[in-house]
């Protein structure tokens, strides 16, 4: 299960909509919280941010995020007590489902890959998938639920009551 | 030094994110690294004793592959090593997909 702030998780879309027609990413900031009965982890978001796509030949159907920029947010997750546990992306005009791209090119086992695909922009569905595995011979993409928290959406609006 | 370890490979590490590993050279400390936790080595390397691909290491602020004397570095104590995998992907089917 994929745990997200409403709030958190209505800006990744947004995000994928500002893009538009280029695919946006960014990084989920949080803690993997261990399951009962062999489940696989909790990954509950605390922060989401944003991400340039370097894949600028191509960001209509790639992305990429520079190495030192996912140095500087795991830093920066480090300050916040907190770990990287998943990643987000939009598919412009493309099904919210992982591609044989996204595959090949994930690598951190046990952590969401979160798909919004925006038609002709407008995001539209908003999938997550859990990458399992031990090695990247064995790996594979499980679906994940996504757990929206609006509790947190009422609170800020019952003490800011004029936020529309 | 310190390094820092990616949140998929803690697994490895006993949980820990950061691990201080002695040596003089990277080579030296990645040998150290993968000793005192085995299972790292197939994460890290392939079969060839390469890192694989999509394994990004930064020696401090500098990418590994651009340094000079690369894996030959000498480090120090205070030296920082990050390994950081690639994160990528898109809605293309494939490489062979036009770029535009």
């Amino acid at each position: 299960m994929l745990h997200i702030d409403y709030s958190d998780y209505a800006t990744m879309r947004v995000h994928g909509e500002e893009t538009y027609p280029h695919e946006c990413c960014g990084v989920l900031l949080g803690r993997s919280e261990p399951s009962a009965n062999g489940a696989p982890p909790r990954n509950r978001v605390r922060q989401i941010v944003r991400a340039g796509n370097t894949r600028t030949d191509s960001a209509h159907n790639r992305y990429n995020i520079a190495p030192q920029e996912l140095i500087r947010i795991q830093r920066q997750a480090r300050t916040l007590g907190l770990d990287i546990v998943g990643f987000y992306h939009s598919h412009p005009d493309h099904p919210a489902q992982w591609s044989p791209t996204d595959f090949a090119e994930a690598h951190w086992i046990g952590c969401s890959y979160v798909i919004t695909s925006v038609e002709q922009g407008k995001a539209a569905i908003t999938n997550s998938f859990l990458l399992t595995g031990t090695t990247e011979e064995d790996k594979r993409f499980e679906d994940q639920g996504i757990e929206i928290d609006v509790a947190q959406v009422h609170a800020k609006r019952h003490k800011n009551p004029t936020e529309r | 030094m310190n390094i820092h370890i990616p949140t998929p490979l803690r697994v490895y590490t006993g949980g820990a994110e950061t691990v201080s590993i002695p040596g003089a050279t990277i080579t030296d400390v990645f040998s150290s690294l993968t000793t005192q936790f085995p299972e790292l080595k197939q994460q890290l390397f392939n079969n060839e004793g390469k890192l694989r691909s999509f394994v990004n290491v930064y020696f401090n602020d500098e990418d590994l592959r651009y340094l000079p004397e690369k894996e030959a570095t000498s480090v120090t104590d205070t030296d920082e090593l990050t390994i950081i995998p690639s994160i990528a992907g898109g809605s293309a089917c494939c490489s062979c997909c036009p770029l535009l």
